[in-house]
């Protein structure tokens, strides 16, 4: 038996059995599908701010979520106890949503086994919380010899460890461990009466250990540090950003939020199935340049948006949304593929047990083309370089999108000249896509700091892309 | 029907009220000098309905204590939502941990007595809704057949939801400060799709509040909800220009939102806003005055005290343009060295005195411009006071609407914007923390074709 049934089973005297007989109950109601998930999930927080070691936060959370599937339908009930009173409770309250009546008999256990994409580290306690705060002492005192002159230095460091075991109507027994660790820093400056500020950090399902393994030479944090220096210098520099319909191109990476709004969240399954996206029934339609593919890989080691199992217990995978422009398939959890007569793709996930699962992005990135970064700036007269985003936000019904940048450049005959200011970039997604013209050959991630928000669920998210360059993009600057 | 007294809620208070006292009993114990704890619970139910078929039926039950201690100076914090006594126990343990890692701060601890409110006044807050499943599924059905059968283009729908909320908080700190209120909140709210030729859009409308005898009509929602997304249909884009706006009053309040974040004291001891050192000066156009009214009757964003315990008060907090306070909690305060303003958690009910009559008196001291409906995006800046976001509406000439607008940006600085307000509407929205109508602002940068 695993560690984690141990723990959220056992240990609250709950056995396999009676997980059966709360499906079979539900079952004698006209469902096609319940599940129950159960979660514990431990979150700390240190923040040390100019110096000051201000909080520290843990909080926890457990409890368990039951699920009966009735078509369309679907009733939810959940409980912060784990206990069988509890369980039949929110199993009556959930099994509501259908009739009584025939339903097909509950499927015997067994036991999912998935490929790892992330082993189960304990971050919160890989490192004693002495060491967690001379990190974040060491990276603030990093920031202010690089800017003597830094006005405020706040950094943070956190972790979750997180346990689930979910037991399905469909035989699915599964178990995980989630380990999700973050660290940030920002940096305030001050120059001529101006102030700006510079913003950085990561993340990976890893231990706290991953923060100070070297990379190019120096451990990562001290990258982190110096990134968000130069980005608050850039910025203390910058210019307004110009209005209007402009080429522009994205440098690789973090970028990719391009990706997540203009595509990504309008291939999600339940969105299709009610003919809500722009995308909607335009499978093998050409919606984006050849240049374009565009997946949806949950299987990458180690990374914020990865899996091992998705929150139905359905094995994380790499699936193709855009196959060179052309329309492949959607993002689905299991309700909506099967209502859709397609398979589950292992993006069923949920913000905890107190909420449903949804078809989500893992992480979702672009595909390498053939271009330097160098030669795509090359090619644009006038226009913009941004290589750095905030948020994003999607209509998924009109596809109209936008992502903010923060940090941009002018681009002048082929040249970056000037930084701009931040200025949020709009568009309509599938019209966007078709204008992409050139694809960088240097494709990366992004750090792992995404956090996607849908119906009020937040769920961590990755994404990548090459540099790419869309030959117009309206650019909300004021100049 | 019960008398609200005697509902059963009230005995639960009484029995958080026991749990958040042992609670702090028990840092006492571990050697926590001062502490402080909240403790939440809401039950409710979520239906939501799509094209005339009940789709989910959720029942909710969310609760969570959080526990701040200080040991002499150094704070540490924990929360926890499984509120077994055995989870409540570790979570101060946790907390007492914490805090001998944490510096010492003089600025740390809890609010200042003399600021706290030991006999909060009822609000009226509480208005339990006894709905079954089978009456908000009809009244989501009811929204959104209303809506569908409008009119034909529109052709599809997200669906309706109905949500019927009651829940308890309870406030307590090592001062022998415990207080707690009940409070409900009910809505529903439907969202369709239009289409023509090949453009399709969406728009929701809903109806808030914690009295349900107060929602509006589940036919006046979905006509709504209707009329909007049909407005939009046909919505091309602008070519960039620069011309006066108003931000219709239902996304007017984050203008506003954007004025909380940046006179908060968080944003001010951190030098991160670009409100620093703004206090009794003129902010905005002399036109603009806000006020806080913290105890309206059956307010939604109405409360006793802050989430520090701290007595809220009424304010004025712009006169004539100028800003009059900061929103300080106590951490904040005392960096300051300022006293606390009874804001920790949030604003309550800020009202914005109008101008003029209503949205077409507004429109018509505007002539021609653009109507703001819609935002998107985060792209505000509160340390510059940097503003570029998505928005859509409508192109208005000589104070009549000419057709629907979408894919553009408005772009600017706060500051000027504030001082560029020429205008607030009687068109009063409601459902938010801040109460104004639609905002007339004589110039910003639209970035379009």
């Amino acid at each position: 038996m695993s560690n984690v049934e141990q723990n959220l089973l056992t240990n609250s005297q709950l056995t396999r059995e009676q997980l059966t007989q709360t499906l079979d109950y539900i079952h004698q109601h006209k469902v096609n599908y319940a599940d129950l998930y159960f979660q514990s999930s431990h979150h700390e927080t240190w923040v040390l701010e100019d110096g000051i070691v201000k909080d520290g936060s843990y909080n926890i959370e457990r409890g368990v979520g039951v699920r009966a599937v009735s078509g369309e339908k679907t009733g939810f009930s959940y409980s912060d106890a784990i206990n069988i009173e509890a369980l039949n409770k929110a199993a009556e309250a959930a099994r509501s949503i259908a009739q009584t009546g025939e339903s097909h008999k509950v499927q015997v256990f067994s036991d999912v086994s998935a490929p790892i994409q992330f082993q189960p580290a304990q971050p919160i306690t890989s490192m004693a919380d002495a060491d967690k705060v001379s990190l974040l002492r060491e990276m603030e005192q990093c920031i202010r010899d690089l800017a003597p002159e830094a006005q405020q230095v706040v950094s943070s460091l956190s972790a979750v460890y997180e346990e689930v075991l979910i037991a399905a109507s469909d035989g699915t027994f599964a178990t995980d461990i989630r380990p999700l660790i973050r660290l940030n820093c920002s940096v305030l400056l001050e120059k001529n009466g101006r102030r700006e500020r510079g913003s950085a950090g990561g993340g990976a399902r890893l231990d706290y250990g991953y923060f100070k393994e070297l990379v190019d030479g120096e451990p990562r944090w001290m990258q982190f540090a110096k990134e968000a220096v130069r980005q608050a210098q850039i910025n203390l520099e910058a210019i307004d950003a110009p209005a209007g319909t402009m080429p522009v191109v994205l440098g690789s990476g973090w970028p990719g939020v391009l990706l997540h709004e203009a595509v990504g969240h309008g291939l999600e399954g339940d969105f299709n199935r009610k003919g809500a996206s722009a995308f909607s029934g335009r499978i093998g339609e050409q919606v984006a340049s050849s240049l374009c593919t565009v997946v949806d890989d949950g299987t990458l080691a180690n990374r914020r948006g990865s899996l091992n199992i998705d929150d139905e217990g359905t094995p994380a995978a790499y699936n193709v949304l855009i196959e060179n422009g052309i329309l492949k398939g959607y993002m689905q959890d299991k309700q909506n593929a099967s209502l859709m007569g397609v398979a589950p793709t292992g993006n069923a996930r949920r913000e905890s047990y107190a909420h449903l699962p949804m078809p989500r992005m893992t992480n979702t990135y672009m595909l390498a083309g053939e271009h330097t970064q160098e030669e795509i700036i090359r090619s644009v007269d006038k226009g913009i370089f941004a290589n750095n985003f905030g948020g994003g936000q999607v209509d998924i019904t009109s596809g109209k999108f936008v992502f903010s940048a923060s940090e941009a450049y002018l681009i002048e005959n082929g040249k970056i000249t000037q930084p701009i200011k931040g200025a949020t970039l709009i568009g309509n997604g599938p019209e966007v896509m078709k204008k992409v013209s050139m694809v960088g050959n240097d494709l990366s991630l992004d750090r792992g700091v995404g956090v996607c928000g849908k119906d009020g669920q937040s769920v961590p998210v990755g994404v990548g892309q090459p540099s790419l360059k869309i030959d117009e993009l309206t650019v909300g600057g004021t100049a | 029907m019960t008398q609200p007294q005697q509902h059963p809620i009230f005995s639960q208070i009484d029995d958080v009220k026991n749990a958040v006292a042992e609670v702090l009993a028990q840092a006492k114990k571990l050697g926590a000098t001062s502490a402080e704890a909240a403790m939440s619970s809401t039950s409710g139910l979520s239906v939501s309905t799509r094209m005339g078929e009940v789709e989910t039926i959720e029942f909710n039950q969310d609760g969570g204590l959080g526990i701040s201690v200080y040991v002499g100076n150094h704070k540490g914090s924990a929360s926890t939502a499984d509120l077994s006594p055995k989870a409540l126990r570790s979570v101060v343990e946790k907390a007492i941990d914490i805090a001998k890692f944490t510096s010492d701060d003089p600025c740390n601890g809890v609010a200042d007595e003399a600021l706290l409110e030991m006999s909060p006044p009822g609000l009226d807050l509480f208005h339990p809704w006894e709905v079954s499943p089978d009456e908000a599924i009809e009244q989501c059905i009811a929204a959104e057949k209303a809506a569908l059968d409008y009119d034909p283009r529109i052709v599809n729908s997200d669906g309706a939801s109905l949500s019927s909320h009651q829940g308890i908080r309870v406030y307590g700190n090592s001062h022998g400060l415990i207080a707690g209120f009940p409070r409900t909140r009910h809505s529903l709210s439907t969202m369709v799709i239009g289409k023509e030729a090949e453009q399709m859009q969406r728009d929701s409308a809903f109806t808030l509040s914690r009295v349900h005898t107060e929602l509006k009509s589940a036919n006046a929602v979905g006509l709504e909800a209707a009329q909007s997304t049909l407005a939009k249909l046909g919505s091309q884009k602008l070519s960039t220009r620069k011309v006066p706006v108003i931000f219709r009053a239902d996304i007017a309040n984050s203008l506003f939102g954007h004025l909380v974040s940046a006179i908060g004291g968080g944003a001010l001891y951190r030098k991160s806003s670009f409100l620093m050192d703004s206090l009794d000066t003129q902010i905005f156009n002399t036109c603009v005055n806000i006020e806080e009214k913290p105890h309206l009757l059956q307010g939604l964003a109405s409360s006793p005290f802050d989430s520090e315990g701290v007595k809220t008060i009424d304010r004025e907090i712009i006169t004539d343009g100028v800003l009059n306070t900061y929103l300080l909690a106590s951490y904040a305060a005392r960096r300051m060295n300022m006293q606390a303003t009874g804001h920790a958690g949030g604003i309550h009910n800020w009202l914005v005195k109008p101008t003029h009559d209503d949205l077409s008196a507004l429109l018509a001291t505007m002539g021609t411009g653009l109507l703001v409906t819609e935002l998107m995006g985060q792209g505000v800046n509160t340390v510059t006071g940097d503003y570029s976001r998505g928005a859509a509406g409508f192109w208005v000439e000589n104070g009549v609407i000419q057709y629907p607008v979408s894919e553009i940006t408005i772009a600017g600085n706060l500051k000027d914007m504030f001082a560029n307000i020429e205008g607030l509407g009687g068109d009063i929205e409601c459902r938010g923390a801040v109460q104004t109508g639609s905002v007339l602002l004589n110039s910003m940068q639209i970035a379009g074709e």
